[in-house]
């Protein structure tokens, strides 16, 4: 098996398996309780807070452990959008955010608030200036995605805080794809919140993380008991917050020599496909993308046909086609960079490991090709296509 | 998801490919829904179908669906053709996910195309037959 879906998950990193262990059976007293079966979990919990406050630039107090990305997404905005509802009711955000935030803000429009969705280019870059001019007395709220999830397209999340905090409007990000992929600092960033999740970087499954900048106005998400300084409320999910730190810790140390490698075999398949197949395009920025992210649109093709074939050598990647989304519609993101139709539903997606090999890339290459033949054969767009060009 | 004889037409599709000079050709869906079929007949003077071939942009069960429903079609009458219904193939391939059934609904309009087509060059009236929808590129989608 090839896996080349690591934006979807990831496989678990061994030490932060290790770690997570004596959590479950050994050490799996509630961190809230008294006695001393709770305190080994309440422990490892700071200084699983400390590590990953660390990671990007903040204090322990600002983390808020969570039961992953989307959670964090629903939370920063809903939140934030009811807290300051006093202030106005205005959001901005892009249109090629993650579902977990355009469904958000989707859902606080049929509460009466006012959603801007941001336009990007054709690699998927918000403009700074675009967003200057859409800022307005009652934007409360700005939330842009770190880097996105489909194309890789990393955004000026810099240049976007400043705009934020000159403005004195909060700043969301979605860093789920970029934390522990490339670095961070929320104070440099003037970031002041961010979601992240530790399945993308080989921690576990339903453990994630809200970062809230000290002295943010943000409402209690869950309500319950005292758990999270009261606002997120829920016996913590201890092997799962041990788990995540381990993650973090792994990616923190090594993150330059993997981005490195990825960024290496990420170019390599790119450059083999651009110079092997003809009629395909490169979707997201060329430089400015995650370093293991390749997403390509092959013509008169369609996604999940390609998936299948794929599946059947082995090959594990996904698609922005409209069949592989579960709806009628291709992916909003392909759409929003300009894409056709057709080119969206023709769409791969291969988000590389540092564990993958240029070995392996080279049998997706061979696979490909004989597959994106065949689908052309196959296909009535290309038979078109051809005997245009005939004429 | 899909059953085993989906997965067999989609990776042994039957009757791919085209027909030259074809007696009727019918092409049905939308770029912009990610489907579209195109369906080449040949039938002989006594309007049995002697031929039937495809070509197919789209997901598994679109693929599967097509070449189904060209499999239920060959050496039958045109009237008998008429009749292969988007049930009909779909209960061939021994089913298809919910989110699927459009596609065997596509493969029933593209013989209706193409028999269509046949009926127009031919001049003559087929019964009980309703001229499809013809848009395959980039437009707004058919409601």
């Amino acid at each position: 098996m090839i896996y080349l879906d690591n934006a979807a998950t990831t496989k678990m990193a061994p030490e932060a398996v290790e770690a997570m262990l004596p959590y479950f059976t050994e050490q799996y007293g509630n961190p809230s309780a008294i006695y001393s079966l709770g305190s080994a979990g309440k422990k490892a919990m700071g200084e699983a807070r400390r590590t990953i406050a660390a990671a990007i630039g903040a204090r322990q107090e600002e983390i808020y452990f969570t039961a992953g990305g989307t959670e964090a997404d629903n939370w920063a905005i809903k939140a934030a959008a009811e807290s300051l509802a006093g202030k106005g009711r205005h959001i901005i955000t892009t249109k090629i955010e993650h579902h977990a935030v355009l469904h958000t803000c989707g859902y606080l429009e049929k509460k009466g608030y006012e959603v801007t969705y941001l336009d990007v280019d054709r690699d998927g870059i918000v403009d700074p200036e675009a967003l200057k001019a859409a800022i307005r007395p009652d934007t409360i709220l700005i939330s842009v995605m770190f880097a996105n999830n489909e194309i890789g397209t990393m955004e000026p999340i810099g240049e976007i805080g400043a705009i934020a905090r000159e403005r004195g409007i909060l700043f969301h990000t979605d860093a789920v794809q970029a934390f522990g992929q490339v670095p961070i600092d929320v104070e440099e960033m003037h970031i002041d919140m961010l979601s992240a999740s530790a399945h993308k970087l080989n921690g576990p499954k339903g453990t994630g993380m809200l970062y809230i900048r000290s002295g943010t106005k943000i409402r209690s998400f869950v309500h319950g008991g005292a758990q999270e300084r009261g606002v997120r409320a829920g016996t913590e999910n201890v092997p799962g917050i041990v788990g995540f730190a381990a993650a973090v810790r792994r990616a923190l140390s090594r993150m330059e020599e993997k981005a490195r490698r990825e960024r290496e075999l990420r170019d390599y398949l790119i450059r083999r496909i651009e110079g092997e197949i003809p009629h395909c395009r490169l979707n997201g920025h060329r430089e400015k993308r995650l370093p293991g992210n390749v997403n390509i649109s092959f013509r008169f093709i369609e996604g999940e046909s390609l998936l299948i074939m794929l599946d059947m050598r082995g090959v594990c990647a996904s698609s922005g086609s409209a069949c592989t989304s579960g709806s009628l519609d291709p992916s909003h993101v392909l759409l929003a960079i300009g894409l056709k139709h057709e080119e969206a539903h023709g769409s791969l997606r291969m988000t590389l490991s540092e564990e993958n090999t240029e070995e392996e890339l080279d049998q997706v290459v061979g696979h490909l090709k004989e597959i994106v033949q065949r689908l052309r054969d196959m296909s009535p767009l290309y038979e078109d296509f051809m005997k245009s060009r005939k004429e | 998801m899909y059953s085993e004889k989906v997965m067999d037409h989609f990776q042994n599709p039957r009757n791919m490919g085209e027909i030259e000079d074809a007696s009727g050709v019918g092409t049905v869906g939308n770029a912009k829904c990610g489907d579209i079929m195109r369906i080449f007949l040949d039938i002989d003077e006594d309007g049995i179908i002697r031929e039937a071939r495809f070509k197919t942009f789209g997901c598994g069960a679109a693929v599967a669906t097509s070449s189904m429903a060209t499999e239920l079609v060959k050496g039958r009458t045109v009237q008998e053709a008429l009749q292969v219904t988007n049930r009909a193939v779909m209960e061939a391939l021994d089913g298809l996910p919910p989110v699927k059934v459009h596609c065997s609904l596509l493969a029933e309009e593209a013989i209706h195309a193409a028999l269509w087509d046949y009926a127009k060059k031919q001049g003559i009236a087929i019964e009980g037959l309703q001229e499809p929808k013809a848009d395959i590129h980039e437009g707004e989608a058919p409601a």
